[in-house]
Protein backbone atom coordinates (compact mmCIF):
# COMPACT_ATOMS: atom_id res chain seq x y z
CA UNK A 1 0.00 0.00 0.00
CA UNK A 2 1.62 3.27 -1.07
CA UNK A 3 1.31 6.20 1.27
CA UNK A 4 -1.64 8.38 0.29
CA UNK A 5 -1.14 12.15 0.20
CA UNK A 6 -1.69 13.48 3.73
CA UNK A 7 -5.07 15.17 3.15
CA UNK A 8 -6.69 12.16 1.50
CA UNK A 9 -5.30 9.83 4.14
CA UNK A 10 -6.83 11.96 6.89
CA UNK A 11 -10.26 11.91 5.27
CA UNK A 12 -10.02 8.21 4.59
CA UNK A 13 -8.79 7.76 8.14
CA UNK A 14 -11.78 9.58 9.56
CA UNK A 15 -14.22 7.59 7.49
CA UNK A 16 -12.43 4.41 8.40
CA UNK A 17 -12.45 5.27 12.07
CA UNK A 18 -16.16 6.05 11.92
CA UNK A 19 -16.84 2.77 10.19
CA UNK A 20 -14.57 1.00 12.61
CA UNK A 21 -16.39 2.44 15.61
CA UNK A 22 -19.65 1.13 14.23
CA UNK A 23 -18.10 -2.16 13.26
CA UNK A 24 -16.44 -2.59 16.64
CA UNK A 25 -19.71 -1.99 18.48
CA UNK A 26 -21.75 -4.15 16.14
CA UNK A 27 -19.23 -6.97 16.14
CA UNK A 28 -19.56 -7.22 19.91
CA UNK A 29 -21.94 -9.85 21.04
CA UNK A 30 -24.48 -8.12 23.33
CA UNK A 31 -24.01 -10.49 26.26
CA UNK A 32 -20.26 -10.03 26.13
CA UNK A 33 -20.62 -6.28 25.79
CA UNK A 34 -22.83 -6.33 28.90
CA UNK A 35 -20.18 -8.31 30.76
CA UNK A 36 -17.57 -5.78 29.76
CA UNK A 37 -19.57 -2.69 30.64
CA UNK A 38 -20.34 -3.71 34.20
CA UNK A 39 -17.25 -3.19 36.34
CA UNK A 40 -18.55 -5.61 38.96
CA UNK A 41 -19.21 -8.34 36.40
CA UNK A 42 -16.15 -7.84 34.19
CA UNK A 43 -13.64 -10.59 35.07
CA UNK A 44 -10.84 -8.36 33.76
CA UNK A 45 -11.50 -6.02 36.67
CA UNK A 46 -10.31 -8.70 39.08
CA UNK A 47 -6.89 -8.36 37.45
CA UNK A 48 -7.10 -4.58 37.61
CA UNK A 49 -7.63 -4.93 41.36
CA UNK A 50 -4.52 -7.09 41.52
CA UNK A 51 -2.67 -4.44 39.54
CA UNK A 52 -3.73 -1.78 41.98
CA UNK A 53 -2.30 -3.82 44.83
CA UNK A 54 0.93 -4.36 42.90
CA UNK A 55 1.13 -0.62 42.15
CA UNK A 56 1.11 0.13 45.85
CA UNK A 57 3.41 -2.68 46.89
CA UNK A 58 7.09 -1.99 47.54
CA UNK A 59 9.34 -4.10 45.34
CA UNK A 60 12.95 -4.77 44.46
CA UNK A 61 16.25 -3.88 46.08
CA UNK A 62 15.26 -0.22 46.00
CA UNK A 63 12.21 -1.13 48.10
CA UNK A 64 10.01 1.24 46.15
CA UNK A 65 6.44 1.00 45.00
CA UNK A 66 5.22 2.41 41.68
CA UNK A 67 3.15 4.76 43.80
CA UNK A 68 6.23 6.16 45.51
CA UNK A 69 7.33 7.85 42.27
CA UNK A 70 4.12 8.00 40.26
CA UNK A 71 1.67 8.76 43.03
CA UNK A 72 -2.00 8.22 42.22
CA UNK A 73 -2.18 6.22 39.00
CA UNK A 74 -5.55 7.74 38.18
CA UNK A 75 -3.73 11.02 37.63
CA UNK A 76 -0.22 10.07 36.58
CA UNK A 77 -1.17 7.21 34.26
CA UNK A 78 -4.14 8.89 32.63
CA UNK A 79 -3.63 8.88 28.88
CA UNK A 80 -0.49 6.75 28.98
CA UNK A 81 -1.87 3.55 27.48
CA UNK A 82 -3.54 5.60 24.74
CA UNK A 83 -0.15 6.64 23.41
CA UNK A 84 1.76 3.38 23.71
CA UNK A 85 3.82 1.86 22.07
CA UNK A 86 6.06 4.92 22.24
CA UNK A 87 9.65 5.66 21.31
CA UNK A 88 12.23 5.01 24.00
CA UNK A 89 15.54 6.91 23.77
CA UNK A 90 17.59 4.35 25.64
CA UNK A 91 16.50 1.52 23.37
CA UNK A 92 16.43 3.58 20.21
CA UNK A 93 13.13 2.02 19.24
CA UNK A 94 9.50 1.92 20.33
CA UNK A 95 8.54 -0.14 23.36
CA UNK A 96 5.08 -1.29 24.39
CA UNK A 97 3.48 -0.75 27.76
CA UNK A 98 4.56 -4.12 29.17
CA UNK A 99 8.16 -3.40 28.21
CA UNK A 100 7.97 0.11 29.67
CA UNK A 101 6.73 -1.26 32.97
CA UNK A 102 9.44 -3.91 32.95
CA UNK A 103 12.12 -1.29 32.28
CA UNK A 104 10.88 0.83 35.16
CA UNK A 105 10.84 -2.14 37.49
CA UNK A 106 14.35 -3.14 36.53
CA UNK A 107 15.94 0.31 36.52
CA UNK A 108 14.04 2.21 39.21
CA UNK A 109 12.91 -0.52 41.57
CA UNK A 110 15.86 -2.83 40.92
CA UNK A 111 13.37 -5.64 40.89
CA UNK A 112 13.86 -8.91 39.03
CA UNK A 113 12.18 -9.08 35.62
CA UNK A 114 8.61 -10.29 35.34
CA UNK A 115 7.84 -12.84 32.66
CA UNK A 116 5.68 -11.82 29.72
CA UNK A 117 2.12 -13.01 30.39
CA UNK A 118 2.86 -13.46 34.10
CA UNK A 119 -0.09 -12.66 36.34
CA UNK A 120 1.71 -9.73 37.94
CA UNK A 121 2.83 -8.07 34.70
CA UNK A 122 -0.64 -8.49 33.21
CA UNK A 123 -2.26 -7.07 36.30
CA UNK A 124 0.03 -4.04 36.41
CA UNK A 125 -0.41 -3.38 32.69
CA UNK A 126 -4.18 -3.71 33.01
CA UNK A 127 -4.23 -1.32 35.97
CA UNK A 128 -2.16 1.28 34.09
CA UNK A 129 -4.15 0.87 30.87
CA UNK A 130 -7.43 1.09 32.77
CA UNK A 131 -6.53 4.67 33.65
CA UNK A 132 -6.91 5.56 29.96
CA UNK A 133 -10.32 3.99 29.57
CA UNK A 134 -12.67 6.26 27.66
CA UNK A 135 -9.85 8.20 26.06
CA UNK A 136 -9.08 8.16 22.34
CA UNK A 137 -6.03 6.28 21.13
CA UNK A 138 -3.45 8.91 20.20
CA UNK A 139 -0.07 7.68 19.06
CA UNK A 140 2.27 10.67 18.85
CA UNK A 141 3.29 11.86 15.41
CA UNK A 142 6.92 11.13 16.13
CA UNK A 143 9.48 11.25 13.30
CA UNK A 144 11.51 8.60 15.06
CA UNK A 145 8.72 6.01 15.05
CA UNK A 146 7.85 6.32 11.38
CA UNK A 147 10.09 3.57 10.12
CA UNK A 148 8.81 1.22 12.85
CA UNK A 149 5.22 1.93 11.91
CA UNK A 150 6.16 1.13 8.32
CA UNK A 151 7.78 -2.11 9.48
CA UNK A 152 4.61 -3.00 11.35
CA UNK A 153 2.47 -2.21 8.32
CA UNK A 154 4.67 -4.43 6.18
CA UNK A 155 4.18 -7.36 8.56
CA UNK A 156 0.42 -6.72 8.61
CA UNK A 157 0.25 -6.87 4.84
CA UNK A 158 2.71 -9.65 4.24
CA UNK A 159 1.37 -13.08 3.28
CA UNK A 160 2.93 -15.70 5.48
CA UNK A 161 2.57 -19.20 6.82
CA UNK A 162 1.17 -22.39 5.36
CA UNK A 163 -2.11 -20.78 4.39
CA UNK A 164 -0.37 -17.82 2.73
CA UNK A 165 -2.63 -15.40 4.54
CA UNK A 166 -1.83 -11.89 5.63
CA UNK A 167 -3.46 -10.06 8.55
CA UNK A 168 -4.81 -7.59 5.99
CA UNK A 169 -6.48 -10.34 3.98
CA UNK A 170 -8.97 -10.89 6.81
CA UNK A 171 -8.91 -7.73 8.88
CA UNK A 172 -8.79 -5.14 6.09
CA UNK A 173 -10.44 -6.95 3.20
CA UNK A 174 -12.95 -9.24 4.92
CA UNK A 175 -13.91 -7.73 8.25
CA UNK A 176 -17.58 -8.24 9.04
CA UNK A 177 -17.66 -11.58 7.23
CA UNK A 178 -17.82 -14.80 9.20
CA UNK A 179 -15.00 -17.24 9.77
CA UNK A 180 -16.10 -20.52 11.37
CA UNK A 181 -19.20 -18.83 12.73
CA UNK A 182 -17.33 -15.93 14.31
CA UNK A 183 -17.43 -12.42 12.81
CA UNK A 184 -14.04 -11.20 11.59
CA UNK A 185 -13.27 -7.96 13.44
CA UNK A 186 -11.28 -5.07 12.07
CA UNK A 187 -8.70 -5.98 14.70
CA UNK A 188 -8.32 -2.73 16.61
CA UNK A 189 -6.52 -3.34 19.91
CA UNK A 190 -8.68 -0.98 21.92
CA UNK A 191 -9.09 -3.07 25.06
CA UNK A 192 -5.79 -4.72 25.86
CA UNK A 193 -4.88 -6.41 28.13
CA UNK A 194 -8.25 -8.10 27.85
CA UNK A 195 -10.14 -11.02 29.35
CA UNK A 196 -10.60 -13.61 26.68
CA UNK A 197 -13.18 -16.26 27.51
CA UNK A 198 -11.12 -18.80 25.59
CA UNK A 199 -8.16 -18.10 27.88
CA UNK A 200 -10.30 -17.83 31.01
CA UNK A 201 -7.81 -15.19 31.96
CA UNK A 202 -6.46 -11.79 31.07
CA UNK A 203 -3.96 -11.73 28.21
CA UNK A 204 -1.86 -9.24 26.29
CA UNK A 205 -2.01 -8.09 22.70
CA UNK A 206 1.18 -10.03 22.03
CA UNK A 207 -0.52 -13.20 23.17
CA UNK A 208 -3.43 -12.55 20.83
CA UNK A 209 -1.11 -11.79 17.91
CA UNK A 210 0.85 -14.98 18.52
CA UNK A 211 -2.38 -16.97 18.68
CA UNK A 212 -3.55 -15.42 15.42
CA UNK A 213 -0.26 -16.29 13.76
CA UNK A 214 -0.59 -19.89 14.93
CA UNK A 215 -4.09 -19.87 13.53
CA UNK A 216 -2.73 -18.67 10.21
CA UNK A 217 -0.24 -21.54 10.42
CA UNK A 218 2.65 -19.12 10.51
CA UNK A 219 5.53 -19.28 12.97
CA UNK A 220 4.61 -16.84 15.75
CA UNK A 221 7.23 -14.28 16.82
CA UNK A 222 8.61 -14.74 20.32
CA UNK A 223 7.25 -12.63 23.16
CA UNK A 224 8.98 -9.27 23.19
CA UNK A 225 10.23 -9.63 19.61
CA UNK A 226 10.78 -6.37 17.74
CA UNK A 227 8.34 -7.57 15.07
CA UNK A 228 5.53 -7.89 17.60
CA UNK A 229 6.13 -4.43 19.03
CA UNK A 230 6.29 -2.95 15.51
CA UNK A 231 3.02 -4.67 14.72
CA UNK A 232 1.47 -3.41 17.97
CA UNK A 233 2.60 0.11 17.11
CA UNK A 234 1.13 -0.11 13.62
CA UNK A 235 -2.16 -1.50 14.94
CA UNK A 236 -2.48 1.25 17.53
CA UNK A 237 -1.69 3.89 14.91
CA UNK A 238 -4.32 2.32 12.66
CA UNK A 239 -6.80 2.46 15.54
CA UNK A 240 -6.18 6.14 16.20
CA UNK A 241 -9.22 7.96 17.49
CA UNK A 242 -10.94 4.83 18.78
CA UNK A 243 -11.67 4.71 22.48
CA UNK A 244 -9.58 2.70 24.93
CA UNK A 245 -11.82 0.11 26.60
CA UNK A 246 -9.37 -1.78 28.80
CA UNK A 247 -10.08 -4.26 30.28
CA UNK A 248 -12.22 -5.55 27.42
CA UNK A 249 -13.96 -8.93 27.31
CA UNK A 250 -13.79 -11.06 24.19
CA UNK A 251 -14.97 -14.58 23.29
CA UNK B 1 4.03 -48.50 32.08
CA UNK B 2 2.58 -45.04 31.80
CA UNK B 3 0.91 -43.79 34.95
CA UNK B 4 -2.39 -42.11 34.13
CA UNK B 5 -5.21 -41.31 36.43
CA UNK B 6 -7.80 -43.93 35.61
CA UNK B 7 -11.12 -45.21 36.83
CA UNK B 8 -10.92 -47.77 39.60
CA UNK B 9 -11.93 -50.65 37.30
CA UNK B 10 -9.22 -49.84 34.78
CA UNK B 11 -6.63 -49.41 37.52
CA UNK B 12 -7.42 -52.84 38.93
CA UNK B 13 -7.30 -54.34 35.45
CA UNK B 14 -3.96 -52.68 34.89
CA UNK B 15 -2.60 -53.96 38.18
CA UNK B 16 -3.85 -57.43 37.37
CA UNK B 17 -2.00 -57.29 34.08
CA UNK B 18 1.15 -56.21 35.87
CA UNK B 19 0.74 -58.93 38.44
CA UNK B 20 0.25 -61.49 35.68
CA UNK B 21 3.64 -60.43 34.38
CA UNK B 22 2.42 -59.47 30.92
CA UNK B 23 5.36 -58.92 28.61
CA UNK B 24 3.67 -56.21 26.58
CA UNK B 25 3.64 -52.67 27.93
CA UNK B 26 0.05 -51.56 28.32
CA UNK B 27 -1.15 -48.02 28.44
CA UNK B 28 -4.12 -47.35 30.65
CA UNK B 29 -6.14 -44.82 28.74
CA UNK B 30 -7.75 -41.93 30.56
CA UNK B 31 -11.50 -42.20 30.20
CA UNK B 32 -13.17 -39.20 31.78
CA UNK B 33 -16.77 -39.82 32.67
CA UNK B 34 -19.00 -38.41 29.97
CA UNK B 35 -22.40 -37.08 30.83
CA UNK B 36 -24.95 -38.61 28.57
CA UNK B 37 -28.64 -37.94 28.21
CA UNK B 38 -29.04 -40.88 30.62
CA UNK B 39 -26.80 -39.26 33.21
CA UNK B 40 -28.82 -36.07 32.82
CA UNK B 41 -32.08 -37.98 33.40
CA UNK B 42 -30.50 -39.71 36.38
CA UNK B 43 -29.46 -36.41 37.93
CA UNK B 44 -32.95 -35.01 37.40
CA UNK B 45 -34.55 -38.13 38.89
CA UNK B 46 -32.42 -37.70 42.00
CA UNK B 47 -34.03 -34.31 42.55
CA UNK B 48 -37.65 -34.93 41.61
CA UNK B 49 -38.03 -38.58 42.56
CA UNK B 50 -41.46 -39.79 41.46
CA UNK B 51 -42.99 -36.31 41.18
CA UNK B 52 -44.05 -35.05 37.76
CA UNK B 53 -41.95 -32.43 36.04
CA UNK B 54 -44.13 -29.61 34.75
CA UNK B 55 -43.26 -27.28 31.91
CA UNK B 56 -43.68 -23.59 32.55
CA UNK B 57 -43.06 -20.86 35.14
CA UNK B 58 -39.32 -21.17 34.54
CA UNK B 59 -37.46 -19.00 32.05
CA UNK B 60 -33.99 -20.13 31.11
CA UNK B 61 -32.00 -17.42 29.33
CA UNK B 62 -29.01 -18.59 27.37
CA UNK B 63 -27.58 -17.31 24.09
CA UNK B 64 -28.57 -19.74 21.34
CA UNK B 65 -25.11 -19.52 19.83
CA UNK B 66 -21.84 -18.83 21.60
CA UNK B 67 -18.42 -18.58 20.09
CA UNK B 68 -16.66 -19.94 23.10
CA UNK B 69 -18.07 -22.33 25.66
CA UNK B 70 -15.80 -21.21 28.48
CA UNK B 71 -18.06 -18.59 30.04
CA UNK B 72 -21.63 -18.71 28.79
CA UNK B 73 -23.91 -16.25 30.60
CA UNK B 74 -26.99 -17.95 32.03
CA UNK B 75 -30.03 -16.52 33.79
CA UNK B 76 -32.86 -18.51 35.35
CA UNK B 77 -36.03 -16.73 36.45
CA UNK B 78 -39.08 -18.39 38.03
CA UNK B 79 -42.57 -16.90 38.24
CA UNK B 80 -43.39 -17.02 41.93
CA UNK B 81 -44.78 -14.64 44.55
CA UNK B 82 -41.85 -15.64 46.80
CA UNK B 83 -44.10 -15.41 49.82
CA UNK B 84 -43.89 -17.58 52.93
CA UNK B 85 -46.75 -19.65 51.60
CA UNK B 86 -45.60 -19.97 48.02
CA UNK B 87 -41.98 -19.68 46.99
CA UNK B 88 -39.14 -21.33 45.12
CA UNK B 89 -36.97 -23.38 47.44
CA UNK B 90 -34.30 -24.33 44.93
CA UNK B 91 -33.21 -23.90 41.34
CA UNK B 92 -31.23 -26.79 39.81
CA UNK B 93 -29.41 -26.47 36.51
CA UNK B 94 -28.15 -29.47 34.54
CA UNK B 95 -26.38 -30.04 31.26
CA UNK B 96 -26.40 -32.83 28.74
CA UNK B 97 -22.92 -33.22 27.30
CA UNK B 98 -20.28 -31.94 29.73
CA UNK B 99 -18.22 -34.60 31.51
CA UNK B 100 -20.68 -34.45 34.39
CA UNK B 101 -24.37 -33.40 34.41
CA UNK B 102 -24.49 -30.84 37.24
CA UNK B 103 -24.15 -27.12 36.77
CA UNK B 104 -25.50 -25.31 39.80
CA UNK B 105 -27.99 -25.61 42.64
CA UNK B 106 -29.24 -22.40 44.22
CA UNK B 107 -31.18 -22.41 47.49
CA UNK B 108 -33.71 -19.61 47.85
CA UNK B 109 -36.52 -18.63 50.17
CA UNK B 110 -39.05 -15.87 50.81
CA UNK B 111 -36.21 -13.43 51.59
CA UNK B 112 -35.11 -13.54 47.96
CA UNK B 113 -37.96 -11.31 46.88
CA UNK B 114 -37.53 -12.51 43.32
CA UNK B 115 -36.53 -15.93 42.04
CA UNK B 116 -33.85 -14.98 39.57
CA UNK B 117 -30.21 -16.00 39.44
CA UNK B 118 -27.46 -15.38 36.93
CA UNK B 119 -24.05 -16.91 36.46
CA UNK B 120 -21.61 -18.01 33.78
CA UNK B 121 -21.19 -21.66 32.87
CA UNK B 122 -18.91 -23.87 30.84
CA UNK B 123 -20.37 -25.81 27.96
CA UNK B 124 -18.20 -28.48 26.39
CA UNK B 125 -20.24 -28.89 23.25
CA UNK B 126 -23.48 -27.88 21.59
CA UNK B 127 -26.11 -29.27 23.97
CA UNK B 128 -29.25 -28.82 25.99
CA UNK B 129 -29.29 -27.12 29.37
CA UNK B 130 -32.14 -27.86 31.77
CA UNK B 131 -33.31 -25.74 34.72
CA UNK B 132 -35.65 -27.16 37.36
CA UNK B 133 -37.39 -25.10 40.03
CA UNK B 134 -38.44 -26.82 43.24
CA UNK B 135 -41.44 -25.10 44.87
CA UNK B 136 -42.46 -24.92 48.50
CA UNK B 137 -45.60 -26.91 47.67
CA UNK B 138 -43.45 -29.82 46.49
CA UNK B 139 -44.02 -29.29 42.78
CA UNK B 140 -41.28 -29.16 40.16
CA UNK B 141 -41.24 -26.96 37.08
CA UNK B 142 -38.71 -26.94 34.30
CA UNK B 143 -37.46 -25.28 31.15
CA UNK B 144 -34.66 -26.16 28.78
CA UNK B 145 -32.60 -24.40 26.16
CA UNK B 146 -30.35 -25.59 23.39
CA UNK B 147 -27.00 -23.88 22.92
CA UNK B 148 -24.67 -24.15 19.96
CA UNK B 149 -21.02 -23.74 20.85
CA UNK B 150 -18.57 -22.96 18.07
CA UNK B 151 -14.83 -22.80 18.50
CA UNK B 152 -13.14 -19.44 17.98
CA UNK B 153 -11.80 -19.18 14.44
CA UNK B 154 -8.09 -18.92 15.23
CA UNK B 155 -7.05 -22.02 17.11
CA UNK B 156 -4.49 -21.11 19.72
CA UNK B 157 -1.22 -22.95 19.57
CA UNK B 158 0.77 -24.01 22.62
CA UNK B 159 1.84 -20.94 24.53
CA UNK C 1 -2.45 -15.05 45.69
CA UNK C 2 -5.44 -13.80 47.69
CA UNK C 3 -8.71 -14.09 45.88
CA UNK C 4 -9.90 -10.80 44.44
CA UNK C 5 -13.57 -10.06 44.97
CA UNK C 6 -15.94 -7.56 43.40
CA UNK C 7 -19.36 -7.02 44.95
CA UNK C 8 -22.20 -4.90 43.69
CA UNK C 9 -24.68 -4.10 46.43
CA UNK C 10 -26.60 -0.83 46.52
CA UNK C 11 -25.44 1.31 49.42
CA UNK C 12 -28.98 2.42 50.16
CA UNK C 13 -32.42 0.91 49.62
CA UNK C 14 -36.03 1.41 50.68
CA UNK C 15 -37.44 -1.03 53.20
CA UNK C 16 -38.99 -3.96 51.39
CA UNK C 17 -37.27 -3.15 48.10
CA UNK C 18 -35.91 -6.10 46.15
CA UNK C 19 -32.23 -5.47 45.49
CA UNK C 20 -29.98 -7.27 43.05
CA UNK C 21 -26.60 -8.39 44.26
CA UNK C 22 -23.74 -9.27 41.91
CA UNK C 23 -20.60 -11.05 43.03
CA UNK C 24 -17.40 -11.87 41.19
CA UNK C 25 -14.42 -13.70 42.62
CA UNK C 26 -11.10 -14.68 41.05
CA UNK C 27 -10.64 -18.45 40.95
CA UNK C 28 -9.42 -20.78 38.19
CA UNK C 29 -12.34 -23.22 38.61
CA UNK C 30 -10.19 -26.02 37.24
CA UNK C 31 -12.76 -28.61 36.26
CA UNK C 32 -10.58 -31.66 36.71
CA UNK C 33 -11.36 -32.82 33.19
CA UNK C 34 -8.67 -30.94 31.33
CA UNK C 35 -5.50 -32.64 30.19
CA UNK C 36 -2.23 -30.75 30.61
CA UNK C 37 0.71 -30.54 28.27
CA UNK C 38 2.32 -33.65 29.76
CA UNK C 39 -0.80 -35.72 29.12
CA UNK C 40 -1.87 -35.95 32.75
CA UNK C 41 -5.21 -34.71 34.05
CA UNK C 42 -5.02 -31.33 35.76
CA UNK C 43 -6.53 -31.97 39.21
CA UNK C 44 -9.87 -30.44 40.10
CA UNK C 45 -9.76 -27.16 42.00
CA UNK C 46 -13.11 -25.43 42.25
CA UNK C 47 -15.23 -23.35 44.56
CA UNK C 48 -18.05 -25.62 45.69
CA UNK C 49 -20.17 -23.37 47.87
CA UNK C 50 -21.27 -19.75 48.07
CA UNK C 51 -23.35 -18.44 50.98
CA UNK C 52 -24.83 -15.00 51.51
CA UNK C 53 -26.03 -13.90 54.95
CA UNK C 54 -27.91 -10.73 55.83
CA UNK C 55 -27.28 -9.63 59.41
CA UNK C 56 -26.36 -13.20 60.16
CA UNK C 57 -29.34 -14.86 58.51
CA UNK C 58 -28.74 -16.94 55.40
CA UNK C 59 -30.62 -15.51 52.43
CA UNK C 60 -28.98 -17.30 49.52
CA UNK C 61 -26.78 -20.31 48.93
CA UNK C 62 -25.35 -21.88 45.80
CA UNK C 63 -23.63 -25.21 45.24
CA UNK C 64 -21.20 -24.91 42.37
CA UNK C 65 -20.01 -27.67 40.06
CA UNK C 66 -17.03 -27.91 37.70
CA UNK C 67 -19.37 -26.53 35.03
CA UNK C 68 -19.24 -23.05 36.50
CA UNK C 69 -16.91 -20.77 34.52
CA UNK C 70 -13.59 -19.50 35.88
CA UNK C 71 -13.77 -16.37 38.02
CA UNK C 72 -17.31 -17.24 39.12
CA UNK C 73 -19.96 -14.60 38.70
CA UNK C 74 -23.13 -15.08 40.72
CA UNK C 75 -26.05 -12.65 40.75
CA UNK C 76 -29.19 -13.02 42.86
CA UNK C 77 -31.86 -10.96 44.63
CA UNK C 78 -32.77 -10.31 48.21
CA UNK C 79 -35.23 -8.06 50.04
CA UNK C 80 -33.74 -5.02 51.78
CA UNK C 81 -35.25 -5.70 55.18
CA UNK C 82 -33.09 -3.55 57.48
CA UNK C 83 -29.79 -1.72 57.66
CA UNK C 84 -26.76 -3.82 58.39
CA UNK C 85 -24.18 -6.11 56.93
CA UNK C 86 -24.53 -8.43 53.99
CA UNK C 87 -21.79 -11.04 54.16
CA UNK C 88 -20.50 -13.35 51.43
CA UNK C 89 -18.52 -16.54 51.92
CA UNK C 90 -16.98 -18.85 49.35
CA UNK C 91 -15.45 -22.26 50.07
CA UNK C 92 -14.11 -25.07 47.97
CA UNK C 93 -11.44 -27.62 47.11
CA UNK C 94 -8.02 -27.60 48.76
CA UNK C 95 -9.38 -25.75 51.76
CA UNK C 96 -10.25 -22.68 49.74
CA UNK C 97 -12.15 -20.04 51.62
CA UNK C 98 -12.81 -16.34 51.04
CA UNK C 99 -15.15 -13.79 52.56
CA UNK C 100 -16.32 -10.28 51.87
CA UNK C 101 -19.04 -8.03 53.22
CA UNK C 102 -20.98 -4.93 52.31
CA UNK C 103 -22.98 -2.56 54.45
CA UNK C 104 -26.41 -1.38 53.45
CA UNK C 105 -28.56 1.44 54.77
CA UNK C 106 -32.27 0.71 54.59
CA UNK C 107 -34.73 3.56 55.03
Amino acid sequence: MTAAPPRRRTLAGLAFAALAAVAAAAAEIPVIQAMQDDDTANPGMLFVLDGEAAWNRKAGAANRACADCHGDARVSMSGVAARYPAFDESRGRPVDLEQRIEMCRGERQQAPPLQFESQELLALTAYVARQSRGQPIAIADDQRTRKFIDAGREIFQRRQGQLNLSCAACHDDNWGQKLAGAPVPQAHPTGYPLYRLEWQSLGSLQRRLRACMSGMRAEPYAYGAAELVDLELFLMKRAEGLTVETPAVRP
Amino acid sequence: MNEFRSTRRQFLAGSARLAAGAGLASIVAVEPARATPEALQGAIAEIIGEAPLRQGRVTLDLPSLVENGNAVPLTVAVESPMSEADHVTAIHVFNEKNPQPYVLTARLGPRAGRARIATRIKLADAQRVVAIAAMSDGSFWSASADVIVTIAACVEGLQ
Amino acid sequence: MTARILINVPAKARRGEIIEIKTLISHPMESGFRVGFNGALIPRDIITRFVCTYNGEEVFRAELSPAIAANPFIAFSTIATESGTIAFAWSGDNGFSAAEFATITVE
